[in-house]
């Protein structure tokens, strides 16, 4: 019998293989993919709630006669946004939007809304309804996180990689699109870590409590909440500005995964299993 | 509401982009009926039985002067616009009778001049509006609770209605609101605004004030007070008009 390898046939297999590893537990799973379309629901019924009133302001009270930071608008046939006193033309997209051969004059178009026919009683349905699916959703996730250690083990940074030197050699490796592999990909990185605890700590509760400040009867019950975000306009200001940097941090985690290997992540969150990638040689 | 545009619909569409939309609408789950009832009417019974837990009858809350608004615009319907309001308007409402009936001991009915004489409150709270913008004003009238308890409700009562004079498209305006904001210290019928009688604009001669919900169930130009067991048979049922006409959740504290 004539020799097929050079090498010996287990190290070989070791070099080319690329191990398994169990990451995502079920909770978790189930999590993700509950949250994705929630916030999915919650951000196009909340654009259409904006619809029907597109300014916002700072401060207790808010109104046409007020001075708007923010305006999405028309005027005529053009559409603008408005931010302070820089205007930029939109048309096409916000303000005045086209469906099928007609224009149409709400601030977000059809397609990024829920319902996409201007309706504020169905928005807020969706709004208001899916906000409780939202809250039980990260509610549920802080409970098995903590109690799993999954928080504390995976996605808190050490020390060591707090440090400035490490925090930006992990920039400079995301903006080389040099990503872990092999074994180092076991673990997240560190703005992997920082930006999912944003959004878990900060992002979420803050777009929950600064919904709740719009609400007159929890203002009533908690009016501490008008103190912490400074009125009810400004909280429904935060509220906006949040929900934008959710969009953000959604078009960055879609970005990451297209980038480092859309099939095996989009896997791993269904399945738990994760294929870590080829070690560089 | 299959394929109707509602005229709600149709001034919002106004004041958010100029002009008004008038696209094939009201088709997906939105408007099926089933998951309507099923799922997206969950939100209204939670937060009403949640918030009612919570909030207990604590107040809203109240600002300063210097907080105001300067300048609180108006909405919906600023003038009822019929043959009988203007009289009454004509004669700065001195002919004007507030009815309060339906479950009660002893149906009666107050003159403007009445109600101004019995004790008021006034407060300086913050108007939400359903559609996202507040206005902070200055509001002066009775409380509601001492109406009821002048008139005395019968046992079987469980929600108060609002009989409004002006309409859309001859459809009556009316609200109502449930017995624990009927009785809150704070829900009153209020005759003046910023210290001077309530303008057309905004309600005249009478407004409610419910402070702990949203602008719709703030109910102007109030013709008549009307203590109910169900709601099935006021209006389109649904409790109030905007309710009816295009879905708005009755219970609107947020």
């Amino acid at each position: 019998m004539t020799i097929l390898h050079r090498v010996p046939l287990g190290e070989r297999a070791a070099r080319v293989a690329r191990p398994v590893v169990y990451r995502h537990r079920l909770p978790t799973r189930i999590w993700h993919w509950v949250n994705a379309a929630v916030i999915l629901v919650m951000l196009m019924s909340g654009l259409m709630i904006f619809n029907a009133h597109p300014r916002l302001y700072w401060g207790q009270y808010g109104a046409n006669p007020d001075y708007s930071w923010l305006q999405i608008g028309n005027a005529g046939e053009q559409g603008f946004l408005r931010v302070g006193d820089h205007t930029i033309g939109t048309t096409g997209i916000l303000g005045a939007w086209g469906a099928g051969d007609q224009t149409v004059y709400t601030a977000f178009p059809g397609w990024l809304t829920i319902p996409s026919a201007y309706d504020l009683a169905g928005a807020r349905h969706w709004h208001l309804t899916f906000a409780w699916l939202f809250v039980a959703a990260i509610a549920a996730y802080w409970i098995f996180g903590l109690g799993n250690h999954h928080i504390w083990r995976d996605m808190l940074p050490s020390s060591h990689e707090l440090t400035p030197r490490h925090i930006l050699e992990d920039i400079k490796n995301h903006a080389l699109l040099r990503f872990p592999k092999g074994e180092a990909a076991r673990r997240y990185n560190t703005l992997q870590k920082l930006s999912y605890l944003g959004v878990v700590f900060v992002l979420i509760p803050l777009q929950i409590l600064t919904g709740l400040t719009m609400s007159p009867a929890m203002d009533a019950a908690w009016p501490w909440l008008l103190d912490i975000f400074g009125g009810r306009q400004s909280a429904r200001s935060i509220h906006f500005i949040l929900a934008m940097l959710l969009v953000l941090f959604f078009l960055v985690h879609i970005l990451m995964v297209v980038l480092v290997g859309p099939i095996n992540e989009i896997w791993s969150m269904i399945t738990g299993n994760y294929r870590l990638p080829r070690e560089r040689r | 509401m299959a394929g109707v545009i509602t005229r709600r619909e149709l001034i919002a569409g106004v004041a958010a982009g100029g002009s008004s939309i008038a696209l094939s609408a009201c088709t997906g789950p939105t408007y099926n009926p089933i998951f309507q009832h099923n799922v997206l009417s969950l939100g209204e019974w939670l937060n009403y039985r949640v918030h009612r837990l919570i909030e207990g009858n604590a107040l809203a809350p109240e600002f300063t002067e210097s907080e105001m608004s300067p300048v609180f615009r108006t909405n919906g319907n600023t003038d009822p616009g019929t043959q009988e309001y203007q009289k009454l308007a004509g004669n700065e409402f001195a002919d004007w009778r507030l009815r309060i009936d339906g479950l009660v001991i002893s149906p009666t009915s107050y003159s403007l001049a009445q109600l101004q004489a019995m004790p008021s409150r006034t407060q300086i709270t913050r108007h939400d509006c359903v559609e996202g913008w507040s206005a902070i004003g200055k509001w002066t009238g009775v409380q509601l609770s001492r109406l009821l308890d002048q008139v005395g409700l019968q046992p079987n009562a469980r929600f108060i209605v609002f009989h409004c004079a002006d309409n859309f498209d001859g459809t009556p305006y009316y609200e109502t609101i449930d017995l624990v904001d009927a009785f809150h210290p704070q829900t009153l019928l209020a005759y003046a605004m910023n210290n001077r009688p309530l303008s057309i604009g905004h309600g005249a001669p009478l407004r409610l004030r419910v402070e702990r919900q949203l602008g719709y169930k703030q109910a102007k130009y109030i013709m008549r007070v009307e203590a109910v067991a169900f709601l099935s048979g006021i209006g389109g049922g649904q409790g109030g008009y905007w309710e009816d006409e295009a879905g708005y959740y009755w219970y609107a504290g947020i």
